[in-house]
């Protein structure tokens, strides 16, 4: 339990933000390296929002789950305009830009935030706590607290997560602006000559996808915290999950979300940590192997 | 081709030769003007390898506010041998490699007379060798057990802080007659983590106990909850140590996990050091028991030399800043750069340091050290100094958790950190 517990924690975190990087690279043909940064800066921007706010951490956490995501979204769609456009979207130069964003992003708060690594405190943090039982010589007997001991906001970020990511799938699937969207990204070049206007989709499907990362961030930070080197971890797993789930594919991402974050949390309590991440990196390969397309990826011819 | 015009992008011999002047007239300016009058004025250049960024900034900071308070107060004295001295501070990110390339900058850009400062143990094995190549002092302030057994070099001392081996082996005895025989150990999986998993283990046994399960833990770590199912049923004592940047989640989640029921906690305060002792989930630890290598707030019969060295660095009795209240420092490591720069002064004049070429006598006189008596200069307490294996000796602290303050409960004597030498650097050659 406390293994599926500590799995769907990781899972709603990374899915939300595999999600972002996902929806950039399958609207907007970008691989954006500097996603993990996006993800950085949510937690940031969440400290210094709670900070600002003060004493009331569930109103701090509120101001925050608004702000953060809005204001990282407009920093990515200021990149957008500053930067990807300027280059036309091409692939290969888009690399590289994000990686020099990656650099600016991150030095950026080292210089103004600081290298510490800087708590906010959860709206609610109860703890709850199952005991083990087990059948011994003796009978049934309990065991605190080697069972399952969790708290009420990490079964919180599940269900928020669950939430936001039902929220995307009907505006994806449901409204005018998913249709838009899910033009650009069979198109781009029909949907323009169609009257959308591609630039502005693009720039907006980049602050979204920054905005995801945010979002998943400040969830998160409460649990750990906010430290400017904090982006590496999950770029990397975001694009583990992405290749896994097929580029572009909402469905693909959520379940390998799923798959590596439960994976993660199952075969680092019974195994070792080491061992989860061997796995999910054998799991990429295998994936690249045989389905280069992803699970739920579509061949493009 | 015909004459073509200059381009200003592609540099011709001229232009190559005229920036180099310029560099070179740059360079010339204050500061890297020889000083005029005979070089006993010029200051005496102490590098300062500091953690300012990677996982080790917190320490960094603090490390830096104590050697700059240390480095006034012996100018404001007059300096070494009627030299002022001048601390060059280069960043190290916490890696390795880029410590040792930052004793590079110091031995060969900045002219330093010796390197100092580094606490983080692998920092340590990183740059040392090249410390021993550049034939450049490298005083550390690491805890590491790595000086003393045997893996550095001659040039490598550690003789402001004392080392993991030694602090273990005199906290195994208080923890096996007080909180329990069954050990489960939490550690950074690193060098400083291994020194505290073999020494205290061997330590362990002597007095008595066994350590039933070890967990190392990636010291980039951030999350932990993962790692406690795997504390056995029976364990009597958790014993935990940590660094990085996210200590604070790694005991938060310790009492997430256990919710004040479990096992007893014996932990270094590595766990805790930057970190304050309200932060709201901590309230579990209350009667758990820290090893701290000077206790981080002021005991009822604090020393006169405590209340000096806190006085000097800016820390309150609280072990936070006295301009902020919310900054704890690393109360129970950073004496150890307050007392290592006392140690060079004390050795300089010894040696009749004049420059470089003295470095060698500098090491001599610094091996030939024993006793240094608890002063404003060794504020942590009196220590004995191993001219052999390069490590001094000190009195180690067991404070408890008391509400939100911590209490001084057992002092452990120089004589129970000895152990037998490992290694004799003097009879390497310089």
């Amino acid at each position: 339990m406390l293994a599926l517990i500590e799995g769907l924690v990781q899972a709603a975190v990374l899915s939300l933000t595999a999600l972002g990087l996902s929806l950039v690279f399958g609207v907007m043909r970008v691989v954006n390296v500097a996603h993990g940064e996006f993800f950085m800066l949510g937690a940031v921007i969440a400290w210094w929002v709670a900070t600002l706010v003060g004493t009331n951490p569930a109103l701090g956490f509120i101001a925050a789950l608004i702000a953060a995501p809005i204001i990282a979204g407009l920093i990515a769609v200021i990149t957008d305009w500053l930067v990807l456009k300027r280059i036309n979207y091409d692939p290969e130069a888009t690399i590289v830009a994000t990686i020099g964003l990656l650099y600016i992003l991150q030095q950026s708060v080292l210089m103004t935030f600081g290298p510490d690594a800087r708590p906010v405190e959860a709206p609610f943090n109860t703890r709850l706590a199952i005991p083990w039982i087990e059948n011994t010589d003796a009978g049934w007997a309990l065991y605190w607290p080697w069972g399952l001991s969790t708290t009420s906001y990490k079964l919180f970020v599940i269900v928020a997560a669950i939430a936001l990511l039902s929220l995307i799938w009907y505006i994806m699937s449901r409204t005018k602006l998913g249709l838009i969207l899910r033009a650009t990204q069979l198109d781009s070049e029909t949907a323009l000559a169609f009257g959308i206007p591609v630039e502005r989709v693009y720039a907006l499907v980049f602050g979204i996808g920054a905005a995801l990362a945010a979002v998943a961030a400040v969830l998160i930070v409460p649990i750990q915290q906010a430290h400017y080197l904090m982006g590496a971890d999950p770029l990397l797993l975001s694009f583990i999950v992405v290749i896994i789930g097929g580029l572009g594919s909402l469905r693909g991402t959520v379940i390998a979300a799923l798959i590596i974050g439960m994976s993660d949390g199952i075969i680092s309590v019974f195994f070792t940590p080491t061992l989860a991440k061997i796995m999910a990196t054998l799991l990429v390969a295998m994936v690249l192997v045989y389905r280069p397309q992803g699970l739920f990826g579509t061949r493009r011819v | 081709m015909t004459k073509s015009k200059p381009s200003l992008i592609t540099p011709n011999r001229r232009t190559i030769l005229s920036g180099l002047a310029a560099t070179g007239a740059a360079s010339a300016m204050p500061g890297f003007v020889p000083y005029a009058q005979a070089q006993s004025s010029e200051p005496i250049k102490i590098g300062f390898q500091v953690h300012r960024t990677g996982i080790g900034a917190a320490y960094g900071r603090w490390y830096d506010r104590t050697t700059q308070a240390a480095a006034a107060l012996i100018n404001e004295a007059g300096g070494i041998n009627g030299r002022p001295i001048e601390i060059v501070s280069e960043d190290d990110g916490t890696d390795p490699k880029r410590g040792a390339e930052v004793l590079e900058k110091f031995a060969n850009q900045h002219s330093c007379d010796v390197s100092f400062g580094t606490l983080f143990s692998h920092v340590v094995i990183g740059s040392a060798p090249r410390a021993a190549e550049l034939k450049m002092p490298y005083f550390v302030v690491s805890e590491g057990h790595h000086v003393a057994s045997g893996m550095l070099n001659r040039y490598t001392l550690q003789p402001g802080i004392t080392d993991v081996k030694s602090q273990v082996q005199a906290m195994a005895p208080f923890v096996a007659e007080n909180l329990g025989k069954k050990v489960t150990m939490v550690y950074p999986d690193f060098a400083f983590g291994h020194d505290h998993r073999d020494y205290f283990s061997e330590a362990m046994a002597q007095a008595g106990g066994e350590i039933l399960e070890l967990i190392p833990i990636p010291p980039t770590e951030t999350s932990f909850v993962k790692y406690f199912p795997k504390i056995p049923r029976d364990t009597e004592v958790l014993y935990h140590v940590m660094v990085g940047p996210a200590v604070l989640t790694f005991v938060k989640e310790l009492g997430e996990f256990f919710g004040g029921q479990g096992p007893e906690l014996f932990g270094f305060i590595d766990s805790l050091e930057a970190v304050d002792m309200a932060s709201s989930g901590l309230e579990f630890l209350d009667g758990s028991h820290f090893w701290e290598g000077n206790p981080r707030y002021a005991q009822a019969d604090n020393s006169a030399f405590d209340t000096f060295f806190r006085e000097k660095v800016g820390v309150d009795a609280n072990g936070a800043s006295v301009s902020d209240p919310k900054d704890i420092s690393t109360y129970a490591h950073m004496f150890g750069c307050w007392e290592t720069l006392h140690v060079i002064k004390a050795g300089m004049e010894a040696a009749g340091y004049q420059g470089p070429g003295d470095r060698a006598k500098l090491i001599e006189a610094v091996e030939a050290m024993t006793t240094m008596d608890h002063s404003n200069e060794h504020p942590q307490g009196p220590k004995i100094f191993n001219g052999k294996t390069h490590q001094v000796f000190g009195q180690q602290y067991i404070t408890k958790v008391n509400g939100d303050r911590m209490d001084l409960v057992h002092t452990a004597s120089i004589e129970e950190t000895f152990y037998e030498d490992e290694v004799d650097y003097t009879t390497q050659s310089f």
